[in-house]
């Protein structure tokens, strides 16, 4: 029995040394550190799952696209046709991205009021995307109302309102359950700190409802304080959801990283990402324990609208930042930073904008000016 | 409930010379026909009429005084009933608010509120809550507009924001399943949906408003707000000439803090409404500008500052009366006093224009009685 299974346990870990790519630094030298310049031979091409998505989405996929091209990254692109009216994702695609473990996605406009439970959300349980992350920030020559506004919304993903657990009691009588547990409040706390931590920021807010849900956001923020003990050079403060919205639009620099349930989060990282100039120009991802989804941050106006897409006008710059992100999770730190160094660059000279940025571009002269600003 | 109408309209029938003549109509209407229902009380020539004044707690009592005394000089037809908050719990309405300051709502009509603390403790329930539950308060108005003069980073904003007051995830049904997992319900009815929903139109009708929007998340709760979307669809019906639209709540905050103009009514469920109004609240300057209305079944109207009691400030004539002369304002527009109304208006943002006179809290040195004496003169 032994002769018959060493092949096969040689095969097996063979392969899962191939499908982690501290498997392929091991091979080399498990004991070398990760360092910022691109070593010969590491740069295997890695595959991501694309998924184009509604409205606007294949084009902003296909500049996206277009710019991994121009800058010979190591990443290949699987494409994988989703559209926010199927019933489910489709099996191919889940083990596509199952397969990756890295997934770029464009908008799924989901019907409203139909009986179709959002893509979104089921791509989201069902990979335990448990954390969604937006940056916003105030780009360099991008001109809004607010400045200093830098501000990172960590936003749990998988509970809380949008459990989908409705019913209809008797007719005209509708329940909805929102539903918080210790374990997802405590893993995202723990990921919100350590994420401040890594990235040397200074201060957690939690964002909450307590003083009316008291036993659900309750729980939320026993966590939270939990985690923030494990952390004392992180200052952490606490915010109730309207007052924050409120300081928000009138003071947002005091805001750093914040932490929040699923509702509140949604609405937050919009208004964060209305106030630094737009959700077009905001990146962000989808993380899990093992998967990553990275799309455009704030979630209105993904799909964009029908003339958007005619006039070809849609902004590509989200998706591009979220795509540097994605090269940064996957290890390729110096494409990234090239990558975000053209986008920042082409906004700050302003000559090639589009609509929502107050300009008159298309998206194809946006992706041109960013691929000649790389260097 | 038979004995309660009885005695009703015995009150009213020995107290007519105080009150105006459309008074039994309300409560006549509520028990005869829910479609009848007035939408607002009407003031009829030059009865005084009586509303119920609640000066609050903290700076509440020094505002007060000062809406007396601008509405003395405006000449408007109101006498006052001030009740206070009690020092014991009253059994009837289990808080510190007495039974007989609930039934001078319930039976005047109107009233104005200032800011009350709630004491800290157990064993009754929170003012706003007994109000809102005893008085059946559905919808919450908060009109944000931009005051000229006073310079925030939005200067274009003129909306009203329409809150469903008493249900949807306030219910603060909650429990716990198993140890370290919580469930809280919301609860959304067709009943109170249309009952927001149709005050939102008639105030949309009557204040001239072109547009009423409808904010929702129902691409992920689709039965709760589906449903309440339904009812408002069901009611844009009646009302042809206002248009009607409906906005997901997140694509709203964003467009809210980018371009405000592009609103004109909102009207919200519970909890989006909360943020919501919160959050216009912060572009237009902050909770100590805005104004805020109350309204409930059978017409009743309870106007009130929804900014804190800040006992910081209290009794050194610092305070800011606008809030409350704002919200005092909505109430004379409910009671259809409109030219009496629009008269304040323009006399406290002329004041505030000017930037003479302004307290502390808007940058300037002024005191309270002197911010009001500012405001008589320009009346």
């Amino acid at each position: 029995m032994a002769r018959r299974t060493a092949p096969i346990l040689k095969q097996l870990f063979q392969s899962s040394d191939k499908s982690t790519h501290l498997g392929l630094l091991s091979r080399f030298d498990p004991k070398r550190s990760v360092t910022y310049m691109p070593r010969p031979g590491d740069g295997s091409p890695r595959a991501v799952t694309l998924i184009p998505g509604d409205g606007i989405g294949p084009l902003v996929t296909g500049a996206v696209q277009q710019v991994m091209d121009a800058m010979h990254a190591p990443v290949f692109f699987e494409r994988y046709e989703v559209h926010g009216d199927m019933k489910k994702v489709p099996e191919e695609v889940m083990d596509s991205i199952k397969k990756t473990k890295v997934c770029l996605k464009g908008g799924l406009m989901t019907p409203v009021g139909g009986g179709v439970s959002s893509l979104n959300v089921q791509l989201r349980k069902e990979l335990d995307l448990y954390a969604s992350l937006v940056n916003c920030f105030n780009l360099p020559g991008l001109p809004t109302r607010h400045e200093n506004v830098d501000i990172v919304v960590i936003r749990e993903n998988t509970e809380g309102e949008y459990s989908g657990l409705e019913h209809e009691v008797v007719p005209g009588v509708v329940e909805s359950l929102k539903v918080m547990t210790k374990f997802c409040s405590e893993r995202i706390a723990k990921y919100a700190f350590e994420y401040a931590y890594l990235n040397n920021r200074k201060k957690v807010t939690a964002v909450h409802k307590a003083n009316i849900m008291k036993l659900a956001d309750g729980l939320f923020l026993e966590s939270c304080r939990e985690v923030a003990t494990n952390y004392p050079g992180i200052k952490y403060n606490e915010i109730i959801v309207d007052n924050c919205c409120m300081q928000l639009v009138s003071k947002p620099e005091q805001f750093d990283v914040m932490v929040t349930p699923n509702l509140y989060g949604n609405l937050i990282a919009n208004t964060a990402a209305g106030i630094a100039g737009g959700t077009g120009v905001m990146p962000g991802g989808n993380v899990g324990a093992d998967h990553a989804v990275f799309e455009q941050g704030a979630s209105a106006g993904n799909v964009g609208n029908l003339k958007l897409m005619e006039q070809k006008k849609a902004n590509p710059v989200a998706l591009l930042l979220s795509s540097a992100m994605m090269l940064r999770h996957l290890q390729f730190p110096s494409f990234a930073d090239r990558l975000e160094t053209a986008v920042k660059c082409v906004i700050s000279e302003g000559k090639c904008r589009t609509k929502d940025l107050g300009g008159q571009s298309t998206t194809q002269e946006v992706v041109d000016a960013v691929i000649a600003a790389l260097d | 409930m038979a004995s309660q109408i009885a005695r009703r309209v015995l009150r009213s029938r020995a107290n007519e010379i105080f009150l105006a003549p459309s008074f039994s109509n309300p409560n006549s209407g509520r028990v005869f026909s829910s479609f009848d229902r007035s939408l607002s009380s009407a003031a009829v020539g030059s009865d005084l009429i009586r509303a119920t004044l609640f000066p609050g707690d903290g700076i509440g009592p020094e505002i007060a005084e000062s809406v007396k005394q601008v509405f003395r000089s405006a000449e408007v037809p109101i006498e006052w009933e001030e009740h206070y908050v009690g020092q014991e719990i009253d059994p009837r309405t289990q808080s510190f608010l007495t039974w007989e300051s609930l039934e001078s709502v319930r039976q005047n009509g109107v009233g104005l509120k200032g800011p009350m603390a709630t004491p800290i403790g157990k064993g009754h329930r929170s003012l706003n809550l007994t109000l809102r539950k005893e008085l059946n308060l559905y919808a919450n108005v908060r009109p944000c507009y931009s005051l000229p003069g006073y310079k925030t980073r939005y200067d274009d904003v003129n909306l009203i924001t329409i809150r469903e007051n008493t249900e949807g995830e306030y219910s603060g049904l909650e429990h716990q399943v198993v140890r370290g997992v919580v469930e809280s319900l919301k609860i959304i009815t067709r009943q109170a949906s249309l009952r927001v929903a149709e005050y939102a139109f008639h105030y949309a009708k009557t204040h001239g408003r072109d547009r009423v929007s409808a904010i929702h998340k129902a691409n992920i709760m689709q039965k709760t707000d589906g449903l309440f979307l339904k009812c408002c669809r069901e009611v844009a019906e009646k009302y042809p000439e206002i248009k009607y639209e409906e906005v997901v709540i997140d694509n709203c905050c964003m467009m809210l803090v980018k371009n405000p103009a592009l609103f004109d009514v909102l009207v919200m469920p519970n909890l989006y409404g909360d943020i919501i109004s919160d959050l216009c609240a912060g572009l237009v300057g902050g909770l100590g500008l805005t104004p805020s209305c109350n309204i409930g079944e059978g017409g009743i109207a309870l106007a009130e500052a929804v900014h804190g009691s800040a006992p910081d400030i209290a009794g050194k004539n610092l305070a800011n009366p606008t809030a409350l002369l704002l919200s005092a304002v909505t109430m004379l527009h409910h009671l259809k006093l409109h030219d009496k109304a629009d008269r304040i208006h323009d006399a406290i943002v002329n004041t505030i224009a000017e930037g003479k006179y302004r307290t502390a809290d808007l940058g300037g040195t002024s005191s309270t009685t002197d911010f009001t004496k500012a405001i008589c003169d320009h009346l």
